[in-house]
């Protein structure tokens, strides 16, 4: 979505209405598509819809609900703007320093190395991961597994294409995770595009994979998940987590973003915290 | 048109430019016993932490905190709106942040903290919308009028920065335009004694 937009709500709406409608959207959605938004966290879920309501020019939810159920071609635009996230390479620089200083030494030890970068979104986490894998000389041997339940999403990452005048804010980034190389190295620009190299691209496999419905698909050492959990309630919240302790091997490690926890999850005891500024966590030992 | 204020459960609080002053102001001044739940959304630059606990946690007589997504919402503190997220009430009486698309150039945004506080809290919350240079804020108030809910707005005479206040009165009608010490008096007063908005 564009950043620059400014969404604001219709002048009135009826949210005890609202609320029941939503309701009965989401069931619908689940019904027809088994997208399961059910578990989202309310507040952002309703702003996101208000806006999706204002571009398809629809005055209630009950509306929108006639139009993604008879037209499939409707429901896939209301799946981006319930799900599509604008993120950056190397967002959050120390995440990637401490990543750097204090995970891939540990990774090392390893003879073939599963990442997962659960909703990935365009990608640009796995593309920064991949760069960071590179330049610890760990690529080579690395797998990463990139999963989103938006397959526009998930083509869009798989290509690797950004505009260009997103690449300075990324390089500044890389270069404060404590980048080795020149992202430069990394990427090929022509008509206002930079498209990320191959050699990266032959490291990831991106899939369909929901964290409200799906389960674990392999055993991973690290799992990078970053502000997607703050779109989920509690209960769902703890389904993720479950789902990342189980796909952790021992002593794998889990980053999650800057602003979540796992202080109020069921399954915090798992995991020991390793970074606590930069929310990096460590699978415990037991089983 | 007059909206009595017997039983405030959520305070919040919008400010941009010069917002950390006024702020200083205001949030001093509610007393131990304030007892309704306060969020707050400051404009802060998004690539920093943010200091706003370490400078109001020594002066105020409540507890001061940055907001933790999830957390639940308990009366009687305070809770600031971490630097590039938004923040939202819950129904279910929790926090949420977000990293959504700036709304008004602004993460965290006023309106979006607003807009789902007063979703949840109708006519038991009011907004308060302080010195600033620009708009956010003024549908958020709007947005808190139509669920019942009371809204204060900081006389732009005094404000050090004018325009979000004055956007706020000419989207209007707010409750009332008051000075900052008004402000505050009316807060310290809050749940001692009846008021009501004009």
């Amino acid at each position: 979505m564009d950043a620059k937009i400014i969404h604001k709500a219709p002048a009135a709406i009826d949210h005890s209405a609202f609320d029941i409608e939503l309701q009965l959207l989401l069931d619908a959605i689940y019904l027809k598509y088994h997208y399961d938004f059910r578990g989202y966290a309310g507040a952002s879920l309703k702003r996101r819809l208000t806006t999706a309501m204002g571009r398809f020019g629809c005055r209630t939810l009950t509306q929108v609900q006639d139009r993604i159920l008879h037209e499939p071609a409707v429901f896939s635009q209301l799946l981006d703007f319930l799900t599509v996230q604008v993120s950056e390479m190397f967002r959050d620089p120390p995440y990637f320093l401490s990543l750097r200083t204090r995970v891939m030494p540990l990774l090392r030890t390893y003879p073939s190395l599963k990442i997962w970068v659960a909703g990935c979104s365009n990608g640009e986490e796995v593309y920064s991961l991949a760069i960071l894998l590179h330049e610890e000389g760990l690529l080579s041997r690395s797998l990463i597994y990139a999963t989103d339940i938006n397959g526009h999403a998930l083509a869009q990452a798989e290509a690797g294409v950004y505009d260009i005048d997103r690449i300075a804010g990324f390089t500044d980034n890389h270069r404060r995770s404590g980048g080795r190389s020149s992202l430069s190295d990394y990427y090929t620009a022509a008509y206002g595009r930079a498209v990320f190299d191959k050699s990266l691209k032959k490291h990831m496999v991106f899939s369909d994979h929901s964290l409200a419905t799906d389960s674990v698909f392999a055993e991973v050492q690290l799992v990078s998940c970053r502000n997607v959990l703050i779109y989920f309630n509690r209960e769902l919240q703890d389904r993720a987590i479950r789902l990342f302790r189980d796909a952790l091997c021992r002593k794998g490690f889990l980053g999650i973003g800057a602003k979540e926890s796992l202080r109020f999850s069921a399954c915090a005891d798992a995991f020991d915290e390793l970074v606590r500024e930069d929310r990096i966590y460590q699978r415990k030992d037991q089983p | 048109m007059s909206r009595p204020l017997q039983h405030v459960e959520a305070l919040v609080i919008g400010a941009s430019a010069g917002g950390v002053e006024a702020l200083l102001t205001l949030l001093p001044a509610l007393p131990a016993t304030f007892p309704a739940a306060v969020f707050v959304v400051l404009h802060l630059p998004r690539e920093r932490p943010s200091l706003l606990v370490d400078i109001f946690r020594p002066k105020c007589a409540l507890p001061v905190a940055e907001a933790q997504d999830k957390e639940p919402v308990r009366p009687g503190h305070i809770y600031f709106a971490p630097p590039d997220y938004h923040l939202l009430v819950e129904k279910g009486g929790e926090m949420s942040l977000s990293d959504d698309e700036l709304v008004n150039f602004s993460r965290p945004s006023i309106d979006v903290l607003f807009e789902s506080a007063a979703d949840c809290y109708r006519q038991r919350l009011l907004g308060v919308l302080l010195t600033g240079g620009n708009e956010d804020g003024a549908a958020g108030l709007q947005a808190i009028r139509r669920a019942g809910g009371a809204t204060l707005v900081q006389d732009p005479g005094e404000a050090q920065a004018a325009y979000m206040p004055e956007a706020a009165i000419k989207l209007g009608p707010v409750d009332q335009i008051l000075p900052l010490a008004q402000i505050a008096a009316l807060l310290r007063g809050l749940g001692a004694s009846r008021i009501s908005g004009g």
